[in-house]
This record gives structure tokens, C-alpha cells and sequence, in this order.
């Protein structure tokens, strides 16, 4: 093994083959560095928080998954991008060990705290509960001032302190993301994953929340993995991007990835950020509870 | 002067209440009813293969309640069908088996109603012991399983996410749920057995805030409904079971409505 991170030499490469792809017998020394990329055998790197090699699933006789390989580092941000049906749920349940692999391995840290921001969160109305004993479910403890306070600063953290007593069922979709991501905070994870985080999310709210997870990232020094059905709105948040249809299609930085041919293939010329990217500004922003700001963060607002 | 048929009928119908509350709560939130619905027809077997071999009718519910409860947590993990298919099929396949099993065993005399629809009045004394001792040790699993039942409730994925186990969390609540449905067909019947767990919940739901509360809330509703019922049963000479049901759906409309009226629903 070279004393380089792999998965920086994936963004230097911008593509990495299909693991399928045929590997040569002894490759010529350029090569090596490919090689080693697409072996499902390579060992995760010693830094890595989860990872998975040569990862297939399938249902009732269909490949979901097949042959991914996957690390992710302490203090990076990955986002999953790939179109509908493209598997990006399904590795992310896997990581997780919500569903076993039929061919490949999951690997984790030993003892990694992971915080998980589910992509559906439709709490059934029959049910009532409010955010602040949501956050404190099954953290044992529920009645300690000091777990009450552990709620408060997550909620706060997330700029959602105006939900802490209201019930589940009556928040926005919006809201409920919120209040997920403070849960998945609180309890400290090392690991935060994110499955579709803007979805019933409006585009101002969107880009309020990559910014978040950008700025918890930085403050915190965790491992970000999210899943986006889109590219061009979480390039200024991404470290790396892995274009995802069933197998790896390309990985890199998003600007590499942006111009892969495999990315342009998938997603069509349109959806390349140099075509659909476009700048205006809003004179007025709106905050979580839909009143207007003035260009201040929801979490300056927090703190009136 | 209280009757004692009287007085059994109601500790054994307080003692149903108590113990549906927090089950129906569970059922309701995870849009249960169904599984509770088919295990209730199994019932019948049970019956009729207590009285084949000349054994207890009540460890024969019991036994036929939680085979019905095993063979819905194995066909659970099955992705063929839907399970709310299965449980059709089921429900209906049970009723059908033990409906022809009960005629041909005993011919007419086996007092089908009395197992359609309950009689309390006939509860004895070593029911009572039966109905307390099973109740007591439903409440107690129950108030082991609270916070992951809870969390499975909000969002199941993300409670697996987090290291509850979702198959063997269920799967234990399937069984208590079998073992509470055998008694409370003792009192309501196999028809009406689930209304027990149902009615006083969602009765409870538009006044409740947290899910104790709510738990609470169905509790006292069931109690009160029972003691109704069963003073309305003994006056109006109406079958017990069904006017303790009755009672609860009663207060059940009223409640709705009134959250409806008031814009709360």
C-alpha cells in the first residue's frame, strides 16, 4: 500500500472504474495506482469511519448494489448523488447495517457513534409526542435537567429551538429534518448520515441547511455522508461526490464529477452545474418559522 | 349487595382495561389493529380443541392465540406478499377452520355467541387469577419494551439505526398482544376483544399530549366504560360484553367530536 489516502487519488482520477472492469494481470507502474482502487480486497484505510468493499445487494434476484466500494474519513463531507432507483438509500441502510450484504463487507470503527437523519420522517398523527421527548428517547434519563439542557443546545445548534415543545405530527417537513439532525447530534456522533436532508425543504431552506452541515462539519470535525438526488446544489458543501448507479460511476470533487462523462450521461447535459447554475440574490431571507430576515443566519436569530 | 358473578365480572373488566390501554395504545400507533383482529379468530380453534381432548378451554385459546401470533411474525419477514394480504388471509381462513371445527366437535350445543361475544358474567374465580396473574406480568414486559416500542413507533428505521431491534421488539409485543387477547375473549368475545384495545384509545388520543398521558387517559375511559356497561347491562338485562363496548364507543364519538368541533382533530 502507498502512504496515500486512496480516496484522494479517487478525486485526483475524477473516475474510478467499474469494480467489474477486468483488472490487469501486473499492471504498468501508472496503473498501479488504479489497480488499487478498484480492489475490492484493499484494505479501508487506518483513519476511516465506515466503509464497504466490493458491496452487492440484491432483492428478489436484482442487483441493487453491486461491487461498490466506499471509505469515509473523519472531517469529510461525501454526498451519494445518482438518479432514481439508483441504490444510493439502499448503501446507505447497508453502512448502517439496516440490511445485509449478499456479497461484500461493511466495515465500521470499532465503536462508532453514528447519528442518522432518515430521508421519510412521517410520524403517524395517532401518536403524540413532543420534540423535546423525541430528543430524549431512549437516551435514558428523560427527566434529568441535564438531558432537558442536552436537548435544548442540539435544537439550538440546528437553529429549531422554536419546536422544543411543540408536537412532531404539526411540524413542517422542514422542521422534522431539523429535529431529526439535532437527535442524530446529541448523541455526539463521530459519523453523521443523511439521507435526501432537503427533501420537503424549499430551495432557500436547502441551501440554509448544506450551509449547517457544513458549518457542524467544521465545528464538530465529523464525517458527513448524504445522499442528494442532485449535484449542482450541494457542490459548494462537498468535499467529494460519489455518482452512484448500482456500481461507482465516478467519484471526485464535484467539479470533476460535474464534467464526467458518466455524471453528463446520467443526468443529461442539463443538469451540469456550468448549464444550470445561475446567481440572484434575494433582498430578504425567510428563517424556519417563515419570518423574514435580513441576510442573518437562522442560528443568529436563535440567539435573540 | 353486590352480586359475586357481578363483582367478578367487574375486576376482571377493570383488570382488561387496565392492561388494553397501554397494548391498544402501541396497536393503534403502529396501525396494528389488523394483527390483533386475525389472532382473535384463531380463538375459536383454540376452543374447539380444548373441548376435543376434554382440556381447558382457556390454555386452548391461549395455545391457538399465540400460534396465531408465531405464524404472523415468521410470514412478517416474508416479501411476497403484503402482510396486511396475509393477515386477510388469515383472519378470514381462522374464522372459516374454527367456525367448522366447534359444529363438528360438539354439533349445537357448544355455545357459540358466549365465545362470539364474551360472557362475563360466567367469569369464575380461577379466571380472575388467571385474567390478574397474566395482566400483571403483560404490564411489567410492557413497561420493559416502553421506550423501544416508542421508538419503533416514531420512526422504525431510525430506532434499528440506533440499536433497537425491531423483529425481536415486535415480535415480543405480538406475543404479549396474543396473550392479553386470550383473556379479553373471555370477557368481549372474539368479535369484539379488539374494541377493548382500540376504542379507549382513540377516545383518548385528542385529549393526550404525551403518550403516557394518552395511555392514562385510555385507561380511565376503559375503567369507566366497563363500570358503565356493566351497570347499564344488569339493569337493561343487555348482554354485558357488547354494552361495555357500546359505552366506549360512545365516549369515543363524543370525544372526536369534539375535537373536531373545536378544530383539534
Amino acid at each position: 500500500m502507498t502512504g496515500a489516502a486512496p480516496h484522494e487519488l479517487a478525486a485526483e482520477g475524477g473516475c474510478s472504474e467499474h469494480s467489474h472492469a477486468p483488472r490487469a494481470e501486473l499492471p504498468h507502474h501508472h496503473d498501479a495506482l488504479r489497480t488499487e482502487l478498484t480492489d475490492s480486497r484493499r484494505p479501508m484505510p487506518e483513519d476511516a469511519l465506515i466503509g464497504c468493499r466490493g458491496l452487492a445487494i440484491r432483492r428478489n434476484g436484482r442487483a441493487l448494489l453491486d461491487g461498490v466500494d466506499l471509505d469515509i474519513l473523519p472531517g469529510e463531507i461525501v454526498t451519494l448523488i445518482g438518479p432514481n432507483g439508483a441504490g444510493k438509500t439502499t448503501l446507505v441502510r447497508a453502512l448502517l447495517g439496516l440490511v445485509a450484504p449478499d456479497a461484500g463487507r461493511v466495515y465500521r470503527r470499532p465503536s462508532l457513534r453514528t447519528g442518522y437523519v432518515p430521508q421519510r420522517f412521517d410520524v403517524d398523527r395517532t401518536l403524540p409526542m413532543t420534540v423535546s421527548r423525541f430528543l430524549a428517547l431512549g437516551r435514558g434519563g428523560a427527566q434529568r435537567p441535564g438531558a432537558q439542557g442536552g436537548a435544548a443546545a442540539a435544537l439550538a445548534e440546528v437553529g429549531a429551538s422554536h419546536t422544543e415543545h411543540r408536537q412532531l405530527a404539526e411540524l413542517s417537513g422542514g422542521e422534522l429534518q431539523r429535529v431529526a439532525l439535532a437527535r442524530a447530534l446529541s448523541a455526539d456522533p463521530e459519523l453523521l448520515v443523511l439521507d435526501e436532508p432537503v427533501r420537503g425543504v424549499d430551495y432557500t431552506g436547502e441551501a440554509e441547511l448544506y450551509t449547517l452541515i457544513a458549518s457542524l462539519r467544521n465545528t464538530r470535525g465529523l464525517g458527513v455522508l448524504m445522499v442528494s438526488h442532485d449535484l449542482y446544489v450541494v457542490m459548494a458543501s462537498s468535499d467529494r461526490v460519489i455518482c452512484l448507479n448500482r456500481h461507482v460511476c465516478c467519484s471526485g470533487v464535484p467539479e470533476t464529477v460535474a464534467q464526467h462523462p458518466e455524471y453528463v450521461r446520467l443526468f443529461g447535459v442539463e443538469a451540469s452545474p456550468a448549464f444550470a447554475l445561475y446567481h440572484h440574490h434575494h433582498d430578504h431571507r425567510h428563517d424556519l418559522a417563515g419570518e423574514t430576515t435580513s441576510g442573518e443566519t437562522a442560528r443568529e436569530e436563535q440567539r435573540l | 349487595m353486590i352480586d359475586p358473578f357481578l363483582g367478578r365480572a367487574i375486576a376482571a373488566s377493570v383488570a382488561l382495561a387496565l392492561v388494553a390501554a397501554p397494548l391498544g395504545a402501541v396497536v393503534v400507533w403502529n396501525r396494528m389493529a389488523y394483527f390483533g383482529e386475525t389472532i382473535a379468530q384463531a380463538s375459536l380453534i383454540g376452543v374447539a380443541l380444548a373441548l376435543a381432548v376434554d382440556g381447558d378451554v382457556t390454555v386452548g385459546v391461549m395455545a391457538a392465540t399465540l400460534a396465531a401470533a408465531g405464524a404472523i411474525i415468521v410470514l412478517s419477514r416474508q416479501n411476497v406478499l403484503p402482510l396486511d394480504s396475509i393477515l386477510g388471509l388469515m383472519h378470514h381462513g381462522l374464522l372459516a377452520l374454527g367456525v367448522i371445527a366447534t359444529a363438528m366437535l360438539k354439533g349445537p350445543s357448544v355455545d357459540l355467541m358466549g365465545y362470539l361475544f364474551g360472557d362475563v358474567l360466567a367469569i369464575s374465580g380461577s379466571d380472575l387469577v388467571w385474567i390478574y396473574c397474566g395482566g400483571g406480568l403483560i404490564l411489567a414486559a410492557l413497561y420493559l419494551l416502553w421506550e423501544p416500542l416508542l421508538r419503533l413507533a416514531v420512526h422504525d428505521e431510525l430506532a434499528a439505526a440506533e440499536g433497537v431491534n425491531p423483529a425481536m421488539v415486535r415480535a415480543l409485543f405480538v406475543l404479549l398482544l396474543a396473550v392479553a387477547i386470550a383473556f379479553a375473549i373471555k370477557i368481549a368475545g372474539m368479535l369484539l376483544a379488539i374494541a377493548f384495545l382500540i376504542v379507549p384509545v382513540v377516545a383518548a388520543r385528542p385529549l393526550a399530549s404525551t403518550p403516557e398521558r394518552m395511555v392514562a387517559l385510555a385507561a380511565s375511559i376503559g375503567v369507566a366504560s366497563a363500570l358503565a356497561g356493566l351497570w347499564l347491562s344488569s339493569h337493561a338485562d343487555a348482554p354485558a360484553g357488547p354494552s361495555i363496548v357500546l359505552v366506549m364507543a360512545a365516549l369515543a364519538a363524543v370525544s372526536l367530536a369534539a375535537a373536531s368541533l373545536s378544530g383539534r382533530s
